[in-house]
């Protein structure tokens, strides 16, 4: 059975004036309705653009070099902007990280998810645009919707701004949801909520959730299944439980070994050494070789496969073939205490 | 650790008037003490007032009620803060969240860098402010490639790292970080984390940490303050305040840390439940 949202080897890359920068290689992905899908990543590993590509919301200098974008069956990669602008909102939308830069500041709440809501449906009725509109507060969980439907988006709160965002993405019943570092700009308790939001919204609508962070504390309470991205690829990919309890990845030992809950009683954090390569021309072999403790030579040299763990499980390194020296993960496993 | 007091914020409060009828009290009545060569975090949800603490311990703020003490200077007579001006602008320092805004664009690394130095008029004791920019920066991990980039070529953990080593070069006693580290990636965080760390114990000056993340807290921190709604609710050493919270908002934040486990992570309460709780505590 396919998938909703099946990407074959995608490839995006920004020609700049200083050369072509390949921020998306060779990515392929499966998401399933009502799944959550989170993809995990240092800032400029590519999961913004990865998210904003399949959407078409790149600039004109961005284009998709290869592969394939199929929702339902369906090629939508040649797709022009009329096109989509019929797709946006019905089959996906997207949450962005800062919601005051989403929303109009001189428009109220309501106007606005109203305004998501008529694109939709042009001929509502007031009256049944308004009762709509309350629905969609409620149910992001928005207190006393007939009041606060009347207020500007400076009179609320971080949480309550991304709640809104939320409630506008929502408004054209999307079949996948991308949600770009939404709780990133929040503080600690509001994160929590709004990540429970997310799955209970994705429990009552059934709406398929691209969840990008760069958090794997946060991913934890969301996911379903996980995608590791390192300087435009995936590089392990499996359920939540396989990629937590069982990283086969160094990249992804190392972002489980920088949260703090992995080193405490420690005296310093663990820090992945280096720096991201540039993509303008990125390295030869695996892009992660020189950051990595592990790396082979073979590392340098040839770029690695996707190794099958299990049927669900992927990871891309070298240390999987069967010639490598076996080495046991340096993260300590949360589920032997 | 020295037991001598280096700042001391007795009975703080500040209030903002938006109107003439609007009024917020964005801190309300708080005292601490940070001794020398102590950490001290201050968390809190934002709103809660932790950075207009942190802008009335550097006199951005007039605090409307309350006393301000560094090394016995009061700070907020005008007579005696104008008496140690000097010394006080430049033994205390700032850092701020957002390293994008706080660097002068237009400026290269080593202008930035040497520029306190300058404005006090400090003769650099390597010989050029070039040179002393570079000795900073070696400090904060950065080679000499960088001297001579503008911020907007510099990543975001770059740019920070630029902010720390412009705060350094004054060879400042009290480092004031107002949420240092929240804009940044996790990988990243724990390497300026690990700085702050390593260059408090090479330089021995005292930290106020602020933050909203607990667990960069719980590791980087002697003692830890927990403000809400302007006030201070609970402070306590580090180890004490994550193993027996007293105060029931410091219980909710402390269970809002995410934790790395798919599994325990989703036995856990909502947010929704954790609120409620310490709503009827």
């Amino acid at each position: 059975m396919p998938g909703l949202l099946e990407v074959n080897h995608l490839s995006i890359s920004f020609f700049t004036p200083r050369g072509e920068v390949e921020a998306v290689r060779d990515v392929s992905f499966s998401l399933n309705a009502g799944e959550v899908l989170a993809v995990v990543g240092e800032s400029g590993c590519g999961k913004s653009v990865l998210c904003k590509g399949i959407m078409k919301l790149l600039p004109p200098i961005a284009r998709i070099k290869s592969g394939s974008i199929c929702i339902n069956g369906t090629d939508i990669t040649g797709y022009g902007e009329r096109d989509m602008q019929r797709l946006r909102g019905k089959l996906f939308s997207m949450v962005f990280q800062d919601p005051m830069s989403v929303l109009n500041p001189t428009m109220t709440i309501g106007a606005q998810i109203g305004e998501a809501v008529k694109v939709h449906q042009p001929r509502i009725a007031k009256k049944e645009l308004t009762e709509k509109v309350i629905g969609f507060m409620e149910l992001v969980g928005i207190d006393k919707p007939e009041e606060r439907m009347k207020m500007y988006p400076h009179q609320f709160s971080g949480g309550m701004r991304q709640r809104s965002v939320m409630a506008t993405a929502l408004a054209g019943n999307p079949k996948i949801l991308f949600a770009d570092e939404p709780t990133t700009a929040l503080d600690v308790t509001i994160q929590a909520q709004i990540l429970d939001l997310l799955r209970d919204v994705q429990k009552k609508l059934g709406t398929a959730t691209v969840f990008v962070s760069h958090d794997l504390g946060v991913v934890a309470r969301v996911a379903d299944r996980v995608a590791v991205m390192y300087a435009g690829k995936i590089v392990e990919t499996g359920t939540v439980e396989e990629v937590y309890y069982d990283p086969r990845h160094p990249y992804t030992w190392g972002l489980m070994r920088a949260l703090p809950a992995f080193s405490k009683g420690q005296d310093y954090l663990y820090a992945i050494p280096g720096m991201l390569p540039t993509l303008i021309d990125p390295p030869k072999g695996d892009a992660f070789a020189c950051r990595n403790e592990y790396a082979l030579a073979i590392d340098y040299r040839e770029e690695p496969p996707l190794f099958p763990i299990t049927d669900t499980h992927y990871a891309a390194t070298w240390l999987l073939d069967k010639r490598a020296p076996r080495i046991t993960a340096p993260v300590r496993r949360w589920k032997d205490e | 650790m020295n037991e001598e007091i280096l700042l001391d914020v007795k009975h703080l409060s500040h209030v903002f008037s938006l109107s003439k009828k609007v009024r917020i009290q964005a801190v309300d009545d708080v005292s601490f003490q940070i001794r020398r060569g102590e950490i001290v975090g201050l968390v809190g949800e934002s709103g809660s007032g932790k950075s207009t603490v942190a802008r009335c311990v550097m006199n951005v703020y007039r605090p409307k009620e309350g006393e301000i003490f560094y090394k016995g200077i009061n700070l907020c007579d005008r007579k005696e803060f104008r008496e140690h001006k000097r010394m006080l602008q430049s033994k205390r320092q700032f850092i701020f969240q957002d390293s994008d805004s706080a660097l002068n664009q237009r400026m290269k690394v080593w202008e930035i860098i040497a520029e306190p130095m300058k404005i006090q008029h400090v003769t650099p004791p390597r010989g050029t402010l070039r040179a002393e920019a570079e000795f900073q920066m070696h400090l904060v991990g950065l080679d000499a490639g960088y001297l001579d980039k503008y911020p907007p070529e510099l990543s975001g953990g770059q740019r920070q790292r630029v902010a720390i080593a412009r705060a350094l070069a004054m060879e400042p006693e009290l480092l004031v970080a107002d949420e240092p580290i929240a804009s940044l990636d996790v990988s990243i965080q724990a390497q300026i984390v690990n700085l702050f760390k390593q260059l408090q114990r090479q330089h021995g000056f005292s930290i106020l940490f602020i933050a909203h993340d607990l667990a960069m807290v719980e590791f980087l921190c002697d003692r830890v303050g927990v403000m809400h709604h302007g006030k201070l609710v609970e402070m306590a050493p580090v180890k004490e305040l994550f193993e027996a919270p007293r105060h029931p908002y410091t219980r909710s934040l402390i269970s809002a840390i995410p934790i790395p486990d798919p599994k325990r992570e989703r036995a856990r309460k909502t947010g929704k439940e954790m609120d409620k709780e310490w709503m009827d505590a």
